[in-house]
């Protein structure tokens, strides 16, 4: 089992890969998004701190649901979705390892390039040592939901907008706590409470979303 | 009780408890309403502080609970649908999410027409008005979810996982709403004096919650059972409601 | 009656706009919810009345073929 869930990691990794123009394009979108900001508000430090940790929030849920869209579009289409989940190996563990290489190509590159973005928007060292905790907790639970509204409309030919109508409003919550972690932490307060929060749901994420998710793909196959 | 439900599993036993059921609920719906909304809006007396604008609370309290009780309804009939792999509670799920969506609306038009005298604003972020919005949003994502499906079947399974996700959802909505909106602004415009509401006051509107509740379980009803004919529409039983509608309606 | 005369009853205490507007909305959201539920329902009659008179030519044409078959 270990071994054909290591595999399935590997395969998905180098399918990853040999698609570089995919992969570049919610980074390249993100940091876009993000410079347009400056242009839009001004470019005085004050207002760009301000705004800073909201805008990159927003940013990254946007960023992150443009590069989720074809999480299973590909594999649901050639049939892959169909023999796996006839497979020994359960869909639910599936959908988790798809999950994982999802957010290690998609996801990772957005919050390694985070640094050069916090500069941009002139957030402070402590802003961005909580920014950074934030989108490292907070990340995986985009993925992890996204997955299962992905899942939904899977198969359908317009699911592009219908996807953000699905998961933005359930983003909200993570986007209050996030922002408000580092708005705190630019008051030099602490913020363990937010994050803590943010992992207590990432958790219930991690223990519901596979199952749903894995669900939602049987039914699209009908 | 399985014994005594089990036969409305079936879609034409549904179909025919439905058509039992209906006349009695918009009647009474109608009734119920007109009463309560008359007796509200001529008969109740005044607030003392807000005047007769609080007139609205006849409306928007109404519509404002039973949006949340129609979304509690939805979760029901999906978490049914799933877990026993019954059709016909698929087919609530769909006909039930367009009369919340409604109910929302509502809730959320008549809480902007009431800010407006009081607070001086249509819209505040106010924690109850944006976890409505929310609400609101969630019905849609239900809504489109199912119709962008052709397969019915699969759209209202689709639908039905899809209004699970924002029943576990919505209480984390709510709370980090109100966590964030304590957080921004403080509780200053939306605590005005709340006094404990007169009978002469409250009657009406008990009566408007329970009448919008009848309208809104017969409009569901009814567009239940629309939802059986079409995903049934082989079946001989559907082919003869058919004829007789359709030779009803000429 | 709370109101001595209809003119006062429209007014509401000069809250007459926002009440009525409340009231006017959601009577027109309801009235629009019921409208779109009966278009709903005649569109699947007519669909059902459509799909019944097809499988009665499909029928028909059928017959037809047998016993143009037979002789």
């Amino acid at each position: 089992m270990k071994a054909a869930l290591g595999a399935l990691l590997g395969r998905e990794l180098a399918l990853a890969f040999r698609q570089k123009g995919e992969l570049l394009q919610p980074l390249v979108f993100f940091i876009l998004v993000i410079s347009l900001f400056p242009l839009g508000v001004g470019p005085g430090p004050q207002t760009l701190q301000k705004i800073g940790p909201g805008v990159i929030w927003v940013a990254v849920l946007l960023a992150s649901l443009l590069g989720m869209e074809r999480l299973f579009r590909d594999d649901f289409n050639d049939g892959w979705l169909e023999q796996m989940s006839l497979s020994a190996v359960p869909l639910t563990l599936v959908v988790l390892i798809k999950v994982m290489a999802h957010w290690l190509t998609c996801v990772l590159p957005l919050l390694l390039i985070s640094p050069l973005l916090a500069l941009f928007l002139h957030l402070t060292a402590d802003m961005y040592k909580a920014l950074l905790m934030t989108l490292i907790l907070g990340t995986p639970l985009l993925s992890l939901v996204g997955a299962t509204g992905v899942a939904l409309t899977t198969g359908l030919q317009r699911g592009g907008v219908l996807l953000s109508l699905l998961l933005l409003p359930l983003f909200i919550p993570l986007l209050i706590f996030a922002t408000s972690a580092v708005d705190a932490a630019a008051l030099q307060l602490s913020y363990n409470g937010q994050l803590a929060i943010i992992a207590a749901l990432l958790l219930l994420a991690l223990a519901l979303t596979p199952f749903a998710t894995a669900y939602a793909l049987r039914v699209v196959q009908g | 009780m399985w014994k005594w439900l089990h036969p409305y599993a079936k879609s034409e036993k549904a179909f025919e408890l439905c058509a039992r059921l209906l006349p009695w609920l918009s009647i009474s719906a109608i009734v119920i309403l007109a009463t309560g909304t008359l007796w509200g809006l001529m008969f109740a007396p005044a607030d003392y502080q807000q005047g007769d604008s609080f007139r609205i609370i006849y409306i928007h309290v109404p519509s404002a609970i039973l949006s949340m009780g129609v979304y509690s309804a939805m979760a029901v009939a999906a978490l049914v649908g799933l877990v026993w792999q019954l059709r016909t509670a698929t087919m609530a799920v769909a006909a039930i999410a367009p009369v919340g969506a409604v109910l929302t609306f509502i809730a959320l038009f008549t809480g902007a027409a009431w800010g407006k005298p009081m607070w001086g604003t249509w819209w505040v972020w106010d924690a109850r008005l944006t976890s409505e919005l929310i609400l609101l949003f969630l019905y849609l994502g239900v809504m489109a979810l199912y119709q962008s499906f052709d397969d019915k079947q699969q759209g209202g399974k689709a639908a039905g996982v899809m209004a699970l996700v924002g029943v576990v959802n919505l209480p984390i909505i709510h709370f980090s709403v109100e966590w964030w909106n304590t957080l921004h602004q403080g509780a200053t415009i939306t605590k005005f004096g709340k006094p404990s509401i007169a009978p002469e006051m409250l009657w009406p509107l008990l009566l408007c919650i329970l009448g919008l509740a009848l309208a809104s379980a017969a409009l569901s009803v009814y567009r239940f059972q629309s939802e059986l004919m079409r995903r049934e529409i082989h079946r001989p039983w559907v082919q003869a409601q058919a004829r007789k509608e359709h030779s009803d309606a000429v | 009656m709370q109101f001595e005369s209809w003119s006062e009853f429209w007014a509401m205490g000069g809250y007459g706009f926002f009440v009525w507007l409340a009231f006017g909305v959601s009577l027109l959201a309801l009235i629009g919810l019921i409208l779109q539920s009966r278009l709903a329902r005649k569109q699947v009659l007519r669909t059902i009345l459509q799909e019944q008179q097809r499988q009665k030519r499909i029928q028909a044409s059928r017959s037809k073929q047998v016993k143009g078959n037979k002789a």
